[in-house]
């Protein structure tokens, strides 16, 4: 009997300490932002195994809201979106930086991500990979097309696409002369923009062929011809790009939006050892130029560009000179409450005839 | 003028894809008779009531009502209305719609419906029943009521395609009476097929027996009975015991017959007499035979012999015994009088069973005749 | 005895549809309901209140949108009954066996693949660059492309293509049970095809109708993906905005509402529709 429970608890012991070297990771992420090479390599390294759930910003938040920060170990939402989220809902919990490989990481972008997204003292964010959206042109039929307002023009009318999204009225705010993210610890100067914003898009609207919703949407709408110019993010671009030389991304006058999908932990997530291990192995310059040829994106680690591809290079090039790098404008935390205020807008140009 | 019959159908025939369902069929009805078509399911007497009707059209051959042809009429067009076997009441409708549906159909004012569906409910002995729903009506109502939808519009004819079929014993035997009294009421020219022989004896004024598509008798209840023109008559209309065997003799028009199991029998061909060494069918009506216990009595009878009570069927008057013959082991069906001696007969006794050969039908065998 | 063990066992057997019940649609309806009813005043601040309902009574775009969606699976309704009645009648009367069996099937044969999948069909068919508008411009019917896509007619030619199998099975049912006599009666006592039409094959098949314009109204009321797909930038439909509350607002308490709201409002108007055709819910459905 005693032998008994001494062998079952050596047993329960070895089983817990394997349990502790292996975990499963649920990662909660973009599609492409872990490729299945990927994928077998870590599993190989590590001995952790990986189940993805692509998704996206909103999504993200949703299924941590609904769970209570719980169902996943590791997500991937934009840093604009990490402090309202946790103001609101208490889904993440902080970085523990002494775990993270920080020299993988550009320091600029290190620096800029956990600044916008600290909460309580609390680091909640890393960066992973960056990017922007701007607007996506078939220059031999729309060359023209050269800022947001554009699209509203009459030469692409019934020829153009965009989301009903929050970017779209951002994205036009800057078009029209005004700095919405400058106002947005004021919501009644927001909300004046905002009004500006929905007038333009509710005259505009039948120039607008459809809203579209999903990437590869847009993409098919673009390379059917049936939407010459829209508003959409620089990797599709450069994919269709690599299909039909006309289409291709354009850095808008007003400046592209640049955003930054970080890592982050979800407040009841069980296997932080397989997410940090995830976070320090994805960031290493190899991995992270694999990861940079599937989604077209580029990372935040260190040397990460190395390793791309020299076209997908030369189309990141194409779209933006120093200039246009420097007029990107980087999303600032959104602050709790201001989705609201958008959603309204949204709503109201949606119904308008 | 000689007056039209009412109906008149003129070498009918119908082709299905690969059978012929009605065949060649030929009959007049006189205005204000009761007609009936007689026959066995399947014989061809449904689709001839349904080209009547309308709703199938005939292959070949011409259909008169009151002397006008009915070929390329729609049902909808037609002087004739149909009771249908399951009666077909709509329950969507109330009694009072259901009986008015007809004249609704012909845009009679809504008043003069009122009227008329009132009369007519009235001479079928069911007034005042418009604003009760169908289901609410027992089987003999309905019966009434079906007959009141079609009489409401004064058709020239009224078919009836075996309304009686769903109907219990009992009331079956009494709405035999009350659709003979009702068409007598009506003095309307009834056409009426079933497979119910007695239903057809009792109401018709002229049965047809109808067989595989042919009509094999037009005649009265009693022609039928007694002088069936085929085997198949003889044994379709009324009961009777069937015997089959050899011609031996024929003096006249009785035939001396051998059956399989060695029994001489006499009985009077009336329809061609058949020749010696042919094989014939005797028919013999089970009331026409005569018992008696007493073996000394009615033995001059040339089909007299001796046979052993098999089983006794009692039913009151209706009451039957079964006989077997002792050397062949064939049996007969006897209609058992209530009376005298014969009261008390029992299993195993003995009795001496005669008819007259006249009292008989012989029919020579043919290929097509052993339907029974 | 026997009669306690006759009811344990009825218990057993009730179980699991209590389970069923209980667990996967009063519960969360109770949560639901808790949720629409706590108005948000600050940071994970709640009050309870019906303030989300008012919003929807407050806001035209909100009942206007329920409105639009209302009308349009009203219509959708309609249409469906309108093309599928002549459908039902005739696979259920004038087909017999095989033919009636096969009908039957190719009826099925879309819902073999998924919802998105058809929709995407009829995407591909509808665009401009799509099949009808290539074999117009062929025919020489029309000059240029034509959009079909993104209006209210494609919106209704999806829901009706949808749902037009939960209005003919339904249909086809009730049509089967009618005596075929009656139509012969009819014709009989000299009615004419509209009169047969309207008397005695509608009344009887109403509670087939019925039964099928309810599942066919909650079906187009309740759907997302085909008004969204196919409607673009004008496929205002109320469940889309229950989406986006829930999605892309983290809104849960409108959502909520909004929710509550839907599914208040739909059976008044299949109450309405009950009492205009003079029907009950237990005629038609427990058929």
């Amino acid at each position: 009997m005693k032998y008994g429970l001494v062998s079952t608890a050596a047993l329960v012991a070895v089983l817990s300490t394997t349990a502790v070297s292996a975990e499963t990771l649920r990662l909660l992420t973009w599609g492409g932002y872990a490729p299945d090479d990927v994928i077998a390599l870590f599993e190989a390294e590590t001995g952790h195994t990986v189940e993805v759930t692509t998704s996206n910003n909103e999504e993200m938040i949703a299924k941590l809201r609904a769970t209570n920060g719980g169902g996943f170990d590791l997500a991937q939402p934009s840093q604009d979106r990490i402090t309202s989220a946790q103001e609101e809902f208490g889904i993440y919990k902080p970085i523990d930086m002494s775990r993270v490989d920080a020299a993988q990481f550009i320091p600029s972008m290190l620096t800029a991500t956990a600044t916008n997204s600290t909460f309580d003292g609390g680091v909640y964010g890393l960066p992973h990979i960056w990017g922007t959206s701007g607007l996506v042109v078939n220059t031999a039929e729309a060359g023209q097309v050269a800022d947001y307002t554009d699209l509203c023009d009459a030469s692409v009318a019934g020829k153009v696409s965009y989301r009903l999204k929050r970017p779209t009225l951002i994205g036009f705010a800057y078009a029209m002369g005004l700095d919405p993210f400058a106002a947005y610890s004021d919501q009644e100067a927001y909300q004046e923009i905002l009004g500006q914003v929905e007038e333009a898009l509710i005259s505009c609207k039948p120039n607008v062929k459809t809203y579209w919703d999903g990437g590869d949407e847009i993409k098919n709408l673009l390379r059917s011809g049936e939407v010459v110019a829209s508003m959409a993010w620089d990797t599709g671009g450069w994919q269709l790009n690599a299909d039909n030389a006309d289409i291709t991304f354009v850095a808008p006058a007003s400046g592209a939006l640049g955003w930054i999908d970080t890592f982050v932990l979800p407040s009841r997530g069980r296997a932080d050892d397989a997410a940090y291990d995830w976070i320090n192995f994805v960031m290493r310059p190899d991995i992270a130029a694999m990861i940079t040829n599937t989604a077209g994106n580029f990372t935040a680690a260190v040397g990460g560009d190395a390793g791309v591809r020299a076209d997908l290079k030369a189309r990141y090039q194409a779209s933006f000179d120093q200039a246009a790098i420097d007029n990107i404008k980087w999303y600032p935390p959104v602050p709790a409450g201001l989705e609201t205020i958008e959603g309204a807008t949204l709503d109201r140009i949606n119904a308008a005839n | 003028m000689a007056p039209t019959a009412d109906l008149v159908c003129r070498d009918l025939t119908k082709d299905f894809d690969d059978f012929r369902a009605v065949d060649h069929v030929s009959f007049e009805v006189p205005q204000g008779s009761f007609f009936s078509i007689l026959g066995p399911s399947g014989c061809g007497k449904t689709t001839l009531l349904r080209m009547i009707a309308g709703f199938q059209f005939p292959s070949s051959g011409d259909l008169l009502i009151k002397g006008n042809s009915m070929i390329g009429v729609g049902p909808n067009k037609r002087p004739v209305s149909m009771v249908f076997q399951h009666l077909a009441l709509f329950p969507m409708m109330n009694i009072g719609r259901n009986v008015g549906f007809g004249l609704r159909q012909r845009g009679v004012s809504s008043s003069e419906i009122k009227a008329r569906v009132g009369r007519v409910l009235e001479r079928v002995g069911l007034p005042g029943i418009e604003d009760r729903q169908v289901d609410q009506l027992s089987g003999g109502q309905k019966q009434r009521v079906a007959i009141a939808r079609c009489m409401v519009l004064e058709p020239d004819v009224l078919l009836l395609d075996e309304p009686l079929g769903a109907l219990d014993l009992k009331l079956r035997e009494h709405m035999k009476i009350e659709l003979k009294t009702l068409q007598a009421e009506f003095n309307t020219t009834f056409v009426y097929i079933t497979h119910d022989q007695s239903e057809a004896l009792v109401m018709s004024d002229n049965i047809a027996v109808m067989n595989k598509g042919k009509f094999d008798q037009i005649g009265t209840a009693k022609e039928l009975y007694y002088e069936p023109a085929n085997a198949f008559v003889a044994g379709f209309v009324g009961d009777a015991n069937r015997f089959e065997g050899k011609v031996t003799a024929v003096n006249g028009q009785i035939v001396s017959l051998v059956t399989g199991g060695g029994v001489e029998l006499h009985a009077q061909a009336t329809a061609g007499v058949p020749a010696i060494g042919q094989r014939a069918q005797i028919f013999v009506r089970p009331e026409a035979i005569a018992l008696s216990k007493d073996p000394s009595q009615g033995s001059e009878s040339p089909n007299a012999s001796k046979r052993i009570v098999d089983s006794v069927l009692f039913n009151g008057a209706n009451s039957m015994v079964i006989l077997r013959d002792p050397k062949s082991g064939e049996t007969i069906q006897v209609t058992l009088p209530q009376t005298g001696d014969l009261l008390g007969l029992t299993k195993g006794e003995t009795v001496l069973a005669g008819w007259h050969p006249t009292q008989a039908r012989c029919f020579a065998s043919g290929g097509a005749v052993d339907g029974i | 005895m026997v009669s306690d063990r006759s009811k344990l066992g009825f218990y057993l057997l009730l179980s699991p549809l209590l389970l069923w019940l209980v667990t996967l649609i009063i519960l969360p309806h109770i949560g639901l309901f808790f949720v629409s009813i706590s108005e948000k005043i600050g940071v994970r601040e709640y009050e309870t209140g019906l303030g989300n309902y008012a919003v929807f009574f407050n806001e035209p775009l909100y009942w206007r949108t329920f409105a639009r969606t209302a009308f349009m699976s009203i219509s959708t309704t309609v249409l469906t009954l309108v093309l599928g009645f002549p459908i039902a009648y005739y696979i259920a009367k004038l087909t017999r066996g095989r033919t009636k069996t096969t009908l039957f099937l190719m009826c099925l044969i879309p819902f073999w693949v998924s919802e998105l999948v058809r929709t995407f069909g009829w995407m591909i068919l509808l665009r401009e660059t799509g099949v009808l508008s290539n074999v117009l411009q062929y025919t020489g019917l029309i000059s240029g492309p034509v959009e079909f896509l993104y209006n209210d007619a494609a919106i209704m030619v999806g829901l009706v293509y949808t749902s037009i199998l939960f209005m003919i099975v339904p249909l086809v049912t009730t049509l089967d049970s009618l005596d075929d006599s009656l139509i012969e009666a009819g014709y009989d006592l000299g009615g004419s095809g509209i009169s047969i039409l309207r008397e005695i094959v509608i009344p009887h098949a109403m509670p087939g109708i019925v039964s099928g314009c309810i599942v066919v109204f909650m079906l187009s009321l309740g759907n997302y993906l085909t008004p969204i797909l196919l409607g673009g930038k004008d496929s205002l439909w109320f469940t889309g905005l229950i989406y986006t509350q829930f999605i892309t607002r983290f809104n849960w308490e409108l959502g909520s509402a909004f929710g509550f709201l839907l599914l208040g409002l739909s059976s008044a108007v299949v109450f309405l529709g009950l009492k205009l055709s003079r029907q009950s819910l237990s005629n038609t459905m427990g058929r």
